[in-house]
């Protein structure tokens, strides 16, 4: 073996350990790239799932003609004033009559959504025959409460006790004591539930107000445990206690979330569990997301203004930009002769690809909005910036569309006597046309994700009402993303995420509809 | 609405009206042609076929119709307010602009039957009377006008038809014309962008020095401190984290995808790593907002350091996750550019595939990789929707990426949205920063489709 075979030898481990390491890199790189579609899709949807359902509460309500309409004139305008919402506050007082107090009532009535009103104005407007009759409703929760449902306030724990407990009143200061049984459910209960090291069985353990709240359901009221030690527990009322309720069974419940960093109440919680406990607490198909427009409150508060508002941007995009594009790469592709003049216009459109969508933004408020006059927030101009934008995209496409048919169609039809306008219109473009079709469908599927153009030409008011013109004020979907995602409430995180999903949906079935497109089309010559 | 709804159906029926007279002279021209060359069976003598003919007359009637109704849709509305405006009593005429304006909203609105307004004056209330009288005169004329324009351009056509008239031609010509219209349009968005940024720039700098905009390392727009210095430093530091993050993740893709991967491997994994391009802004900025940030911030915290909730850090990686398909495609583009021979070449010297990339591939492929990542950098720089929902305001001069700064494009959206006072460099600023960023980007996306094209050429 001569000396530089062995020198390759020695070496030929290390390399090809290199050559491993450097393949692994590799692969890890397009790991990483993948993980993070997996994350952001994963972490989307495990947010924006629960969206789709929304918190119902079944209440019967009685039509009371006294407060609908006095004067039994059945007249629409009375008929839509009305005080509904006073029907259903008459309803949740008499499903707890014991809450007094006007704080109390006022979060007693904040478990329905002031959405409620709306809905039973509907159907009395649909049928006044409803009024004088009861029926049983399953109106709107509030937000507040729909989060509670779905188990996003607080982690929440119930052991049911054995044994009577004894109550007994000292100013408002309970104690609660009883049997062997009793203190034995109880204290090992309470073990579980509140981790606190007891250095000495005899000491007596303090539950601070800033901890974790424990409570006790007994006799049809609310009890929080404000110490416990081996003989029995002392708290303070909550929720009034009913000594000669026949309900014997009792729990303790513990919340997990300290009761000032909620916005649901310990009081409210136990009010919402009373009614499932009654089967009166449901989670429906979330119909208002995709029915209402845009609104103050999470739970009255839809997709469907902002839905209208893309698909009308969207319709004046496609319209402007489709013929546009086809003609411009048309006559760049067929009749534009090779000189300066048209390098221009291609190095532009090159460029004019790679300009930050937020100067579109700024050319349509200096242009179409300043110096036309034409309508801020509009559709219209919406379209118009979107157009600009995309035309690009849709040249690029269709030239390479027009290229991929072979000339010799081209020279067959020039040969039987067409004019190049001819051969162009009646053979070459219905070949090319489905390669356009596809970059049109990116290029619209580019326009329906932007946002930073739009939010230039003022498309980012707050819009109730469902956009019904091309003039209308409006906003689109990702720009509807954009304004709930500053909302502080969990209830429009879930919405922000269930408006993404709805939004990615539609990108992906584009995409795949170009994808089809191709496929069914795509022609080897 | 109602007045709305009532100009949607007026347009509607003068587009109706207008179609059919353009039916009626299509029909007319066609038949004129057969007839003038003795019907079916003298169609050689035609110089083109009698569709053409129609083609022709429509095109004339249609076409300075047209330009007429445009005109009209730019023109009523400030004729007929000027008109108002001229008949109102003159103690309103001396009115700041602004205040007749509101007056004249006032009356437009009232004219369009706004019952809200029941309590303005009664010369106002004469002056909407006035303005709906003027209007309906307006719309009238504008009936006759346009479809007199098109009757009389189809009967001229019309009347020129004769066999030996050169109709697909002049068909052709016309259509011709167009396409060259939809090709300059390209030209005309890139000069609308250059003036429109231009001049409210220019106007913003008679407010602010050049230089003390440029130079000025002092960043408050409401007590009208304009240096931009923070906000330049701010950008490139997000821009260079995202780079960070997707030049070595898009580039190492791009080689194992196009040097190591089973034909079968890269026809799925190359469109997934795509979907990355096509995720919505947006998107991006919401999961920057409510999900990475928040991770940082408590990463920071149990590690002892302060990261912002507001970090650069945050926003910059998950735009780097952004551009990564860029980096990747672009450069698994110009990698595949390298002949083979290159690569067989080195092989025959008992290279290994590491060492044929790392020495042979990468440096041959250099110009057009810089190009992508040239690309990718103006991309990191131009985006918007990431940086307003995940960094913050506040202009802090630092290199510590784990501090709040703000970027180019997060001021503009804030000059932008919400109230708007035109004449205030507060709201001038975002022009002038628009400038700045047209110009930056153009430049680097000039450079970068340069280099990548002349490399390609090269191995051509």
């Amino acid at each position: 073996m001569s000396e530089t075979t062995q020198a390759v030898k020695k070496s030929l481990s290390r390399r090809y350990r290199k050559e491993k390491i450097f393949r692994a890199t590799g692969m890890a790189a397009i790991l990483v790239g993948l993980s993070f579609v997996v994350i952001l899709f994963v972490n989307i949807i495990s947010k924006g799932y629960p969206a789709f359902e929304q918190t119902y509460i079944k209440l019967p309500i009685h039509f009371d003609e006294q407060t609908i309409d006095p004067q039994g004139e059945r007249d629409p305008e009375v008929l839509r004033r009305a005080d509904y919402m006073g029907l259903v506050k008459e309803s949740l007082r008499e499903a707890f009559p014991d809450v007094k107090g006007r704080s109390d009532k006022r979060d007693l009535y904040n478990l329905v959504s002031k959405g409620a009103g709306y809905d039973l104005a509907d159907r009395v407007l649909a049928d006044p025959a409803l009024i004088g009759q009861t029926q049983e409703l399953w109106l709107l929760a509030d937000d507040e409460i729909d989060t509670f449902v779905k188990g996003h306030v607080t982690h929440s724990e119930t052991i049911p006790l054995a044994g009577n407990p004894v109550v007994t009143d000292n100013d408002g200061q309970l104690r609660i004591t009883g049997d062997a049984v009793v203190m034995d459910s109880l204290q090992n209960s309470l073990r579980d539930l509140v981790p606190v090291e007891m250095a000495d069985e005899e000491e007596t353990v303090m539950l601070p107000d800033d901890g974790p709240s424990v409570l006790l359901e007994l006799q049809g009221g609310l009890v929080r445990i404000t110490a416990y030690d081996p003989e029995g527990v002392t708290g303070k009322v909550v929720s009034p206690l009913k000594p000669d309720a026949t309900d014997a069974g009792w729990n303790l419940v513990l919340h997990e979330t300290p009761e000032a960093e909620r916005r649901v109440k310990d009081k409210t919680i136990f009010w919402v569990r009373t009614l499932e406990s009654r089967g009166l607490v449901e989670k429906h198909f979330n119909t208002v997301f995709f029915t209402s427009g845009d609104s103050r409150e999470p739970e009255q508060s839809g997709i469907a203004g902002a839905l209208a508002g893309s698909m009308l941007t969207l319709i004046v995009t496609l319209l402007l930009s489709f013929p546009i594009g086809v003609g411009a790469a048309i006559y760049l592709e067929e009749f534009a002769p090779r000189n300066r003049w048209t390098d221009l216009i291609e190095v532009n459109i090159n460029n004019l690809a790679a300009v930050p969508s937020i100067v579109f933004g700024l050319l349509g408020l200096a242009v179409f909005i300043s110096f036309f006059g034409l309508p801020r927030s509009a559709p219209l101009v919406g379209g118009l910036v979107l157009t600009l934008m995309t035309l690009p995209t849709i040249i690029i496409a269709s030239r390479a569309a027009l290229k991929s048919v072979p000339p010799s169609i081209k020279e067959a039809a020039l040969g039987v006597g067409a004019s190049k306008m001819q051969a162009m219109f009646h053979h070459v473009l219905p070949l090319a046309l489905p390669g356009m079709l596809t970059g049109t469908i990116i290029g619209m599927a580019q326009a329906l994700g932007e946002t930073a153009p739009l939010l230039m030409i003022g498309m980012v008011a707050f819009i109730v009402d469902i956009p019904q013109g091309f003039t209308d004020n409006a906003t689109v979907l990702p720009v509807q993303i954009f304004l709930w995602a500053d909302s502080p409430e969990r209830a429009f995180v879930e919405r922000t995420s269930a408006a993404i999903m709805v939004l990615l949906g539609f990108l992906i079935g584009m995409n795949a509809l170009a994808v089809f497109l191709r496929k069914k089309f795509e022609r080897k010559w | 609405m109602h007045y709305q709804g009532a100009l949607v159906t007026q347009s509607g029926t003068l587009i109706i009206l207008l179609l059919g007279v353009l039916a009626v002279f299509f029909y007319a021209a066609k038949q004129r042609a057969l007839n003038a060359a003795g019907g079916a069976s003298g169609i050689r003598t035609l110089h083109s076929l009698p569709r053409y003919y129609g083609a022709y007359a429509v095109l004339w009637a249609a076409i300075p119709a047209l330009v007429a109704l445009l005109a009209w849709g730019f023109f009523q509305d400030p004729i007929v307010t000027k008109l108002v405006v001229s008949h109102l009593p003159p103690q309103q005429k001396s009115l700041s602009e602004a205040e007749l304006s509101l007056v004249i909203n006032d009356i437009r609105n009232l004219a369009a039957g706004d019952r809200s307004l029941d309590a303005v004056s009664s010369q106002i209330a004469l002056a909407a009377e006035h303005y709906k009288n003027l209007h309906a005169t307006a719309v009238a004329a504008k009936f006759v006008v346009i479809l007199a324009l098109a009757v009389v351009g189809g009967l001229f056509a019309w009347s020129r038809v004769s066999p030996r008239l050169q109709a697909r031609n002049r068909v052709e010509n016309i259509i011709r014309g167009v396409l060259i219209l939809c090709s300059v349009i390209a030209i005309f968005t890139t000069i609308g962008i250059v003036l429109s940024v231009l001049f409210e720039s220019i106007r913003f700098f008679e407010y602010i020095p050049f230089t003390e905009f440029l130079f000025g390392t002092h960043w408050n727009p409401s007590t009208n401190s304009f240096g931009a210095i923070p906000i330049f430093t701010g950008t490139l530091m997000i821009s260079v984290i995202a780079l960070l993050i997707a030049v070595p993740v898009g580039l190492m893709s791009a080689v194992y995808l196009s040097e190591y991967a089973s034909n079968h491997f890269r026809a799925w994994a190359k469109p997934l790593l795509e979907i990355l391009a096509g995720i919505p802004t947006v998107v991006y900025g919401f999961f920057a907002a409510l999900t990475v940030a928040p991770f940082f911030a408590n990463l920071g915290h149990s590690l002892g350091w302060d990261i912002s909730p507001e970090s650069a850090l945050a926003a910059g990686v998950v735009m780097g996750i952004m551009i990564i398909p860029f980096v990747s495609s672009l450069s698994d583009d110009v990698i595949n550019a390298v002949p083979q021979a290159m690569r067989d070449a080195s092989y025959g010297m008992g290279a290994t595939k590491s060492e044929t990339i790392m020495k042979v591939i990468l440096p041959a492929a250099l110009p057009g990789i810089v190009g992508s990542v040239l690309l990718a950098a103006s991309r990191a720089i131009g985006e918007t929707m990431i940086v307003v929902m995940a960094a913050g305001l506040a202009a802090n001069l630092t290199a510590n990426p784990f501090e709040a700064v703000t970027t180019v494009t997060v001021q503009i959206v804030t000059a932008l949205v919400g109230d708007q006072e035109f004449d205030s460099p507060k709201t001038l600023v975002a022009f002038a920063l628009g400038l700045v960023l047209f110009a930056v980007t153009l430049v680097l996306n000039i450079f970068a489709l340069h280099v990548v094209r002349k490399y390609r050429e090269q191995y051509d």
